[in-house]
């Protein structure tokens, strides 16, 4: 509640709300805040905010951008934060503060004592603040969601399990290797490993943008976990930088079978599995 | 908010108990969501102290606790005997050190298997050990 | 609370392990199998671990135990079917258990054997 606004001025202002509505509502429509929208649904948007505006008013809670009023008109607001998340960022998005402008003109019109008319003004405008900062809570928390679930996409995303041939498996590993990723992709090698009932598996490293020992430790342990269940572990696409990082960081995959490239892993676990790749004496097109 | 509640306390006297620990901190771990690589984790930890306590500790207790921080949930184990201590800590967490022929892994892997560990010893009073795990790492 | 199984496969014991093991029928087991193999002059000993939930460094040191003991009575100890998660929970504990053979199902671990040995 603001101090100083008395209740000759909040009943001042909830009946200029209630009788001057149909100008306020066509003036915030007429604002970049909605121009984008279709007439009808501008209209009705800007009904509903305005009734909340009052709600506030009425209620002296103009300062709490948690209060009822705000969060009555919380699915227009949600409308507005989608619009300036998706659309352009900084001072070229539509900004409710440009609200203020048309109603504080139509206020000041009303013909009030000047003590009246100002500290009406006050409260419209702290109430437009607070509507502003409910909507970037909305866009902030819409942000973080959009974060948490792509973190979780990406998680997802990242740890296809390919079968490359009846009891060989391959997993290409790409981006950064932090350790729920890293934990992610062993546990589902791990798993159909024991579905599909490989026998080799490979870890393929080609997309792995640095291996630090951490991500090294963590290989070895996914290949020794392997090795445990039965199957065999190799990893391929050690690139020649990777490779010298790993000789000066003193990582050593000890047992653990490598090999430059896929397709070197690849025929190395054929062989491993009772399978020769063969020229074909056939002629080329038969 | 943090809240505690204990929701087991089990003796360790016999061998078999090691047992009902293991399938009591399980059945706490399946309630509360772990996964089964932190169930596993969790229960394979609980086995390694659980002997510690019977073996080097000639008997104690098991408290199963459940921690809940604004979220995140920690199952908490603490066991607790009035043996004769360790007198070296450092060597006890040392890998392959055993006094009683096992594989020397029993604090040093279950501090390995933990997200948080504490010990306490006095020779002569006992030993406390206590060993936090939280859910759903790979979720956040 | 333990059911434990030996089953002869030709020349070769199968043994499956499920359910809680306490130390005391681990160290059972490890016995039974030594008496078992120089008994039957068996060429191998196949470990089926798929029924267990967890192993830890009791139970770890007692299957390293038992692959040594038979290799000594010139038998090869095979662990199989070892899951995921047990897997994974070992080598964070630091056991790697270097040199025990494995495999991921019963009929590669008889395959381990060679010839002379048929999965039924």
């Amino acid at each position: 509640m603001i101090a100083g606004t008395n209740q000759t001025v909040r009943d001042g202002l909830t009946e200029f709300l209630k009788i001057r509505r149909g100008d306020i509502e066509r003036a915030w429509a007429a604002t970049p805040v909605f121009t984008s929208k279709r007439p009808a649904d501008a209209a009705e948007e800007c009904a509903e905010l305005l009734s909340g505006i009052r709600q506030v008013i009425e209620t002296g809670t103009e300062e709490d951008p948690s209060a009822d009023g705000f969060s009555a008109v919380r699915t227009v607001l949600g409308s507005l934060a989608s619009r300036s998340a998706g659309g352009p960022s900084g001072s070229d998005r539509p900004d409710v503060t440009v609200l203020k402008a048309p109603l504080l003109r139509l206020w000041g019109e009303q013909g009030h004592d000047e003590d009246v008319t100002n500290a009406g003004a006050l409260a419209l405008s702290t109430a437009i603040n607070t509507l502003r900062i409910a909507v970037l809570e909305i866009e902030l928390s819409a942000g973080a969601d959009t974060i948490l679930s792509q973190r979780q996409q990406l998680t997802e995303l990242s740890t296809p399990v390919i079968k490359l041939w009846d009891g060989i498996l391959a997993i290409p590993l790409i981006g950064t290797l932090d350790s729920s990723r890293g934990q992610a992709a062993t546990e589902a090698l791990l798993q159909q490993i024991v579905a599909q009932q490989a026998r080799v598996a490979i870890l393929d490293i080609t997309g792995v943008t640095a291996v630090d020992t951490l991500v090294a430790q963590h290989l070895l342990k996914t290949a020794m976990a392997a090795r445990l269940m039965g199957a065999e572990c190799v990893i391929s696409g050690i690139r020649p930088q990777i490779a010298q990082t790993m000789v000066q960081l003193g990582i050593d995959l000890g047992e653990v079978a490598t090999r430059a490239t896929l397709a070197d892993a690849f025929s190395h676990a054929l062989r491993k599995i009772g399978m020769a790749i063969t020229r074909s004496d056939n002629e080329p097109g038969r | 908010m943090t809240s505690v509640v204990t929701l087991h306390e089990l003796r360790i006297r016999e061998e078999i108990d090691i047992v009902h620990v293991r399938q009591t901190v399980r059945e706490v771990a399946v309630s509360v969501g772990f996964s089964l690589v932190e169930q596993t984790k969790l229960v394979t930890a609980a086995s390694e102290l659980a002997r510690n306590t019977l073996k080097h500790g000639r008997g104690g207790t098991a408290q199963v606790e459940l921690e809940k921080h604004d979220g995140s949930t920690v199952v908490r184990l603490v066991f607790r005997d009035e043996g004769p201590g360790i007198p070296d800590t450092e060597l006890a967490l040392t890998d392959g050190y055993s006094s009683a022929g096992g594989l020397g892994l029993g604090l040093s892997g279950a501090r390995r298997l933990a997200d948080e560990f504490d010990l306490h010893t006095t020779p002569g009073e006992g030993t406390t050990v206590s060993v936090g795990f939280r859910a759903g790492r790979a979720a956040t | 609370m333990s059911a434990t199984s030996v089953i002869e496969m030709g020349d070769v014991l199968l043994v499956t392990v499920q359910g809680e093991l306490t130390d005391h029928d681990a160290v059972a087991l490890q016995q039974d199998l030594a008496a078992n193999v120089a008994e039957r002059s068996s060429r191998g000993v196949l470990i089926d671990v798929s029924g267990m939930e967890i192993v830890d460094s009791f139970l770890a040191r007692t299957l390293h135990d038992i692959a040594a003991a038979t290799e000594l009575l010139a038998a090869k100890t095979v662990i199989v079917g070892m899951r995921p998660e047990v897997a994974i929970t070992l080598v964070e504990l630091g056991l790697t258990l270097p040199g025990l053979a494995t495999a991921l199902t019963v009929a590669d671990g008889l395959a381990e054997f060679g010839d002379g040995v048929r999965p039924l």
